[in-house]
């Protein structure tokens, strides 16, 4: 779509997507680097954490960013990681010591451990839709 | 997980958790004045935001696309200015050749901030 972006979507077009995930659900962050502009920091790509809330359902900003209206409005998930998979920091970090990351939905996937049986997880994500229509 | 083909890699400004090796510099805390021009830009943001012009997110894209470069020669408000400028060239709100003619009439008003604005009604900016 082209035109100005629409800062007041009908109703019915701001509920369209429901939450896939909910709060407690443990979710891995894509490990794409596609082009454009992106709001998904490069350092937790590929990443495991725990979905903390669920933020809202916001308008796509990868769309917004180029005068498209980013519509359907997506869920905005703030997801919990812990610091210790994230940084390799000499000290090392307290299980305690978490970071907040708020990530929309389609840079999410379920994550189930498989132990890294990556067909048997390909698989379960089959069943469960099929990851992500881009 | 496979990448798409068109992967643009770790974009410059992503630079969240690079380490480059030794403790950066302090942040000073202070707050500190804004010149008129700076919030003039700031103003024109949030009016041509509320009115369909642009949107944060394409105020940043375009900020990005600027590259590396713009953040060791320009301000952070004439990185602003660039980047609503030419989100309102995309918008069709004018042309660079418009731009360019207006450029050029401000500038022959007079060298200062003062000058340049004072047809608009205002006093000397300071």
């Amino acid at each position: 779509m082209s035109g100005a972006p629409n800062f007041l979507p009908p109703y019915w077009e701001a509920q369209a997507a429901r939450p896939r995930f909910s709060m407690g659900s443990k979710v891995r962050v894509r490990s794409g680097a596609p082009l454009g502009h992106v709001r998904t920091p490069w350092y937790i790509r590929g990443k495991v954490g725990v979905v903390e809330r669920i933020a809202g359902h916001f308008a796509d900003p990868q769309e917004l960013a180029y005068r498209r209206d980013g519509l359907p409005k997506q869920p905005l998930y703030r997801v919990r990681f812990a610091l210790e998979d994230l940084w390799s920091g000499e000290a090392g970090y307290d299980r305690r010591d978490t970071l907040d990351v708020e990530l929309y939905e389609s840079w999410l996937e379920p994550f189930w451990d498989y132990g890294g049986d990556f067909e048997a997880q390909a698989k379960r994500l089959e069943a469960e839709g099929g990851g992500h229509a881009a | 997980m496979t990448q798409g083909q068109f992967s643009g890699g770790r974009s410059w400004h992503d630079m969240g958790g690079v380490f480059d090796g030794a403790p950066g510099p302090s942040v000073d805390p202070a707050e500190h004045d804004y010149a008129l021009w700076e919030k003039r830009v700031d103003a024109l943001m949030v009016l041509t935001s509320s009115k369909g012009l642009m949107t944060v997110d394409s105020l940043r894209r375009v900020l990005e696309d600027m590259g590396p470069e713009s953040f060791e020669t320009m301000t952070y408000y004439e990185r602003w200015i660039a980047s609503v400028t030419q989100n309102m060239i995309e918008a069709g709100v004018f042309t660079v050749e418009e731009l360019r003619a207006k450029t050029a009439e401000i500038a022959a008003r007079g060298a200062t901030y003062g000058e340049a604005t004072r047809p608009m009604g205002e006093g000397a900016g300071s």
